[in-house]
């Protein structure tokens, strides 16, 4: 691990202004992916600023019926807070399907968003990789790549983003608040938080250097039932191949209304526009599903070793509308 | 990581490790005598990094330290405070046998710095008995046998000992059918799940998972 100077923020606008002043400053949260990247020196910060004592650690009732999480929640918490496992049970399902319970005790609701992705050529300091290092090259195209992306992808990189959370939120239509070293804030819908690699694999996100996420903002619960299925290696403890976050809504015989995300596809959590509008007004039935899973995949380009992530992908969307739709 | 290790008592590591590092410092001796005079400030300029002074409240002691900032709260047991219970498998999160509990709850202790636990309660296999009395959890792994080499299992057990906690708050896990649920059997298939962060080389896990059975009935 390279050296560097570590302070504790004192507030969230003296954090964001601490990480302002220095181009190689980050900030720490729970540390879980940071530390992992800095022992093996993919990160190299000079400066640390740690945000994990921030009071931004509530669940709060919005004015809307919704919930804001503020950054520092700890995924634990808020899988087992009793409101998100009744309102937004799909969104517990996807944090408790993520990484371990020592690991969830830490990893933040911000860290979570921002991790970085798990292609082992990003890992291998000895291998090109346009991500870790702009203009080396990508080792995956043509190496081991079971584990990248299907859509979304570019020439410079295919990697997924690893994170489950990000993939049930996305489906949630969670919005991103973020405060800026001035104190000014906004707000940034989950959809665009995360860039497509295209040229630029290495800039993964929307933030300004030192712009710091204070919380996500869910909206109420949307009608309809919530399901969350991860495919993946092991049982347990692994990350995705491949997960679909779904809510269906029906009315009768028919789906009024559907949203559906996808994990491990892209190179952020994916939402399946076409599939939801093949599904509003359709009859429910395993027609139907296919019908959603063929529009969600219609883009789909494989690279070999995760070619067959598209027919698992449509085979998962398949069974996720169908819990979703059973039991509604 | 490349940093200085200040041991505190003779350990088995610490001989071997030192041993080594004696080594290497007699190889570099040779050409730092042979380097002009010129040389010394650039060999000064390498010298450990800079340290931050620290209190860490383990076990219910406060013990003060001078501590290199990228110094894990796992080197920081092992390498400073002469707690080698809590054991390093991986440094990266993946097997859990670093596992401590902080405020009670159950993490990696290696994906930590030191520094970020300034404050907290920090419990390590060290500080789980009472006197000659063992922790409920470590009475059912010895009855029930629950390791055969022994390296995973201060890991397990404090892993074990925040699991027991979270279910009983209710908390849910994977293997849930219903997350919304208020209350958690723990069937094995939950305990399994829950402690899927603990891998075992040994795989001794029928008996890890009958100690906990065993422990969460008797509690
Ligand atoms: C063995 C292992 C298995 C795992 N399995 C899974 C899995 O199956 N599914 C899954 O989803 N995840 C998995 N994870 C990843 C885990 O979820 C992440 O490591 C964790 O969520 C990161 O959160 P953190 O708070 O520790 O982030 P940190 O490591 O502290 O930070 C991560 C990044 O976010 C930045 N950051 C943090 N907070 C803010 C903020 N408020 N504003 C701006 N920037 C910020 C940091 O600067 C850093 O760049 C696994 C991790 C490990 C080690
Ligand atoms: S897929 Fe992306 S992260 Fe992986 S080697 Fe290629 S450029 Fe790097
Ligand atoms: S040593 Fe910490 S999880 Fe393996
Ligand atoms: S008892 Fe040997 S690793 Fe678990």
């Amino acid at each position: 691990m390279q050296s560097f100077t570590y302070e504790r923020a004192a507030s969230a606008e003296q954090a964001a202004a601490a990480v302002a002043a220095q181009p190689d400053a980050k900030f720490i949260s729970g540390g879980t992916n940071l530390l992992d990247l800095m022992k093996l020196e993919i990160e190299r910060p000079a400066h640390l600023v740690d945000i994990s004592r921030l009071p931004l650690d509530r669940i709060e009732e919005t004015a809307a019926g919704g919930l804001r999480v503020g950054a520092q929640v700890r995924n634990s918490d808020l899988a087992a807070d009793p409101r998100v496992r009744s309102r937004y049970p799909m969104l517990t399902q996807a944090l408790l399907a993520g990484a371990s319970g020592q690991i969830r005790n830490k990893a933040s609701t911000s860290g979570n968003l921002l991790q970085r992705t798990r292609c082992p050529y990003f890992y291998d300091r000895n291998m090109p990789c346009n991500k870790r290092e702009q203009g080396s090259g990508c080792a995956a195209l043509q190496g081991f790549n079971r584990t990248h992306a299907v859509l979304g992808a570019s020439e410079a990189c295919i990697a997924v983003h690893p994170s489950d959370m990000a993939v049930a939120m996305a489906g949630l239509d969670a919005r991103i608040e973020t405060i800026s070293p001035g104190g000014e804030t906004r707000t940034i819908p989950i959809g665009d938080l995360h860039r497509l690699p295209e040229a630029t694999p290495h800039v993964e996100t929307v933030l300004g250097h030192g712009e710091m996420i204070a919380a996500v903002t869910l909206p109420p619960p949307p009608p309809g039932r919530q399901v969350y299925r991860k495919v993946r290696d092991r049982a347990s403890y692994a990350f995705a191949l491949v997960s679909v976050a779904a809510i269906v809504e029906k009315s009768g015989d028919r789906i009024r209304s559907a949203r559906i995300a996808m994990g491990g596809v892209a190179a952020r959590p994916w939402r399946a526009t076409e599939a939801e509008r093949t599904l509003a007004g359709a009859v429910a039935s395993d027609g139907a599903f296919t019908d959603a899973a063929e529009a969600a995949l219609a883009g789909a380009v494989g690279h070999g070793g995760n070619d067959f992530k598209i027919p698992l992908a449509k085979r998962t969307m398949r069974h996720t509308l169908a819990a979703a739709v059973e039991s509604a | 990581m490349a940093e200085t290790d200040y041991r505190n008592g003779p350990t088995r590591r610490a001989v071997l490790e030192g041993g080594v590092a004696t080594g290497v410092l007699l190889a570099t001796s040779i050409p730092a005598y042979a380097e002009p005079a010129g040389a010394v400030s650039a060999a000064a300029s390498a010298a450990p990094a800079p340290t931050m002074p620290m209190t860490l409240r383990i076990n219910a002691k406060d013990l003060s330290v001078e501590l290199d900032p990228r110094t894990t709260l796992l080197d920081a047991l092992r390498n400073h405070l002469g707690l080698t219970g809590s054991k390093k498998g991986c440094d990266h999160g993946q097997c859990g046998a670093c596992t401590v509990l902080v405020d009670g709850r159950r993490i990696n202790s290696c994906l930590t710095l030191a520094a970020m636990h300034e404050g907290d309660e920090i419990t390590t296999v060290e500080g789980l008995a009472v006197g000659d009395r063992l922790h409920p959890v470590q009475a059912a792994f010895v009855a029930r046998d629950g390791f055969q080499c022994g390296y995973c299992t201060p890991g397990q057990i404090c892993s074990a000992v925040g699991m027991l906690g979270e279910a009983r708050a209710g908390w849910p896990s994977h293997a849930s059918a219903d997350v919304a649920a208020a209350s958690v059997a723990l069937t094995d298939a939950e305990i399994r799940e829950r402690m899927s962060g603990n891998i075992c080389r040994c795989a001794a896990y029928p008996n890890i998972v009958a100690a906990i059975r065993d422990a969460a009935e008797g509690a």
